[in-house]
């Protein structure tokens, strides 16, 4: 009887030990646990191109996080993705003339969705469309552009430049 | 001629191996409901596969955490981005290094003894002494051991990871100086409840595997003293190749 005593202590601390670091990554490691859930209300927004942008990516105003991408799919009738974002509650004054751009955090950061606030007096409520978007930026045509203004920018320096070097001698 | 017929044997002996495993799995399975009324039983297993095994499971986390921070701090700090230690030590333990370790030496702690327990059972006839007596060996001997791994496997990786993830924050933001909220805040935010889970479904799936090798080979063994020995080693060799090709197909699923 006493070692069997011992042997459901042993078990109970261990199983106990166990469901207590589960709990711990759940919620201390990870992000999802701590967020609103499906509280909140879904404003959807058109862009021309999304970029990288996931689902689960933040959406932030001036820097906050508050809300998420839950779901991105595509419209087929203007050929343009449409974003649904998902905004905690408490962040119910969205200005309805508001602006929404994909952007990159830092250099190697992942995409999200920043909104810069309009001066209307009337709020996004739910199910409503954000009509002012900025599409990601694309890296490589930004570089082809530069490369192209550039190359441009060379071409007329580039014919007069043998002419200059003939006449120098 | 004799190279041929003795891969055609070796093929031959792999197949039917596999078919007895199988076989007896589903037989395992078929019990293992059964075994979850007599709990008592099941219990005792769980703290002979789970408990016993806290010491060596806690000691390994920690310097695999600490190992895994000492190298990630020297490699992110070329790049001038340590405060991403914390991410890069949370992915690789919640989603590998967590069950894997953990179940390779569940599989040399647990494993063994539980094919050498039954192995042994068999070559002293207490497996044919309940036969005798019409008890299922498989009801009353295998299925609790099993479902004893079974349980014990997920919360022995989710403590593993837990110790790792200390012992990295013990190196890295203790001794090297990484800015301990950035450590945490990025951990958090880089990090979803899915990669937890996936952690959670490799160590379910690798338990299954390791429980059920360990108690198919002592089952099967034979009743010697060298058949339970290399029955034992069989244990511990199969295991680890099975955890190995599973986490590899899981992470091709879950990826």
């Amino acid at each position: 009887m006493k070692q069997s005593r011992a042997i459901e202590l042993g078990t109970g601390l261990f199983v106990l030990l166990g469901f207590a670091a589960l709990f711990f990554l759940v919620t201390q490691i990870s992000s999802r646990g701590a967020g609103f859930g499906s509280s909140g209300y879904l404003l959807t927004a058109k862009f021309d191109n999304i970029g990288g942008l996931k689902t689960g990516a933040p959406v932030s105003m001036g820097g906050v996080t508050i809300g998420r991408v839950t779901t991105i799919d595509f419209d087929s009738t203007d050929y343009k993705a449409v974003a649904t974002l998902r905004i905690a509650p408490r962040f119910d004054r969205t200005p309805e003339d508001s602006d929404a751009a994909i952007n990159t955090a830092g250099l190697l950061g992942g995409q999200y969705v920043g909104i810069t606030p309009g001066g209307s007096e009337t709020y996004l409520r739910d199910g409503d469309r954000i009509e002012f978007t900025q599409s990601a930026v694309v890296l490589e045509n930004l570089i082809s552009k530069f490369l192209f203004d550039k190359a441009a920018e060379q071409a007329p320096a580039g014919n007069a430049a043998p002419d200059t070097q003939g006449a120098q001698p | 001629m004799t190279l041929f017929a003795e891969i055609w044997d070796g093929t031959r002996g792999f197949v039917v191996k596999t078919g007895a495993f199988a076989l007896f799995v589903v037989r395992l399975l078929a019990v293992t409901p059964a075994a979850l009324l007599r709990f008592r039983l099941v219990v005792e297993q769980v703290y002979n596969t789970g408990a016993r095994s806290l010491v060596i499971i806690m000691l390994s986390g920690l310097f695999v955490g600490m190992v895994l921070g000492l190298q990630g701090f020297d490699l992110l700090q070329r790049f001038g981005s340590e405060e991403a230690l914390g991410v890069a030590v949370a992915l690789a333990l919640l989603k590998e290094l967590g069950p894997v370790v953990t179940a390779l030496l569940f599989a040399g702690r647990a494993g063994t003894s539980l094919t050498s327990e039954i192995g042994l059972m068999g070559a002293t006839d207490q497996l044919a002494a309940m036969q005798m007596m019409a008890v299922d060996p498989v009801k009353r001997v295998c299925a609790p051991r099993f479902l004893g791994g079974l349980i014990a496997m997920p919360l022995l990786a989710a403590i593993f990871s837990m110790i790792g993830l200390f012992g990295a924050q013990l190196l890295g933001v203790q001794l090297m100086g990484v800015d301990s909220g950035q450590f945490w805040s990025q951990m958090q935010a880089a990090v979803d409840v899915d990669d937890v889970m996936e952690g959670v479904v490799k160590s379910l799936v690798f338990g299954f595997a390791c429980s059920a090798i360990a108690v198919y080979e002592g089952y099967h063994a034979v009743p010697t003293a060298e058949g339970v020995g290399r029955a034992t080693t069989r244990t511990v060799v199969t295991s680890s190749v099975a955890v190995l090709v599973l986490d590899y197909m899981l992470t091709a699923v879950f990826l």
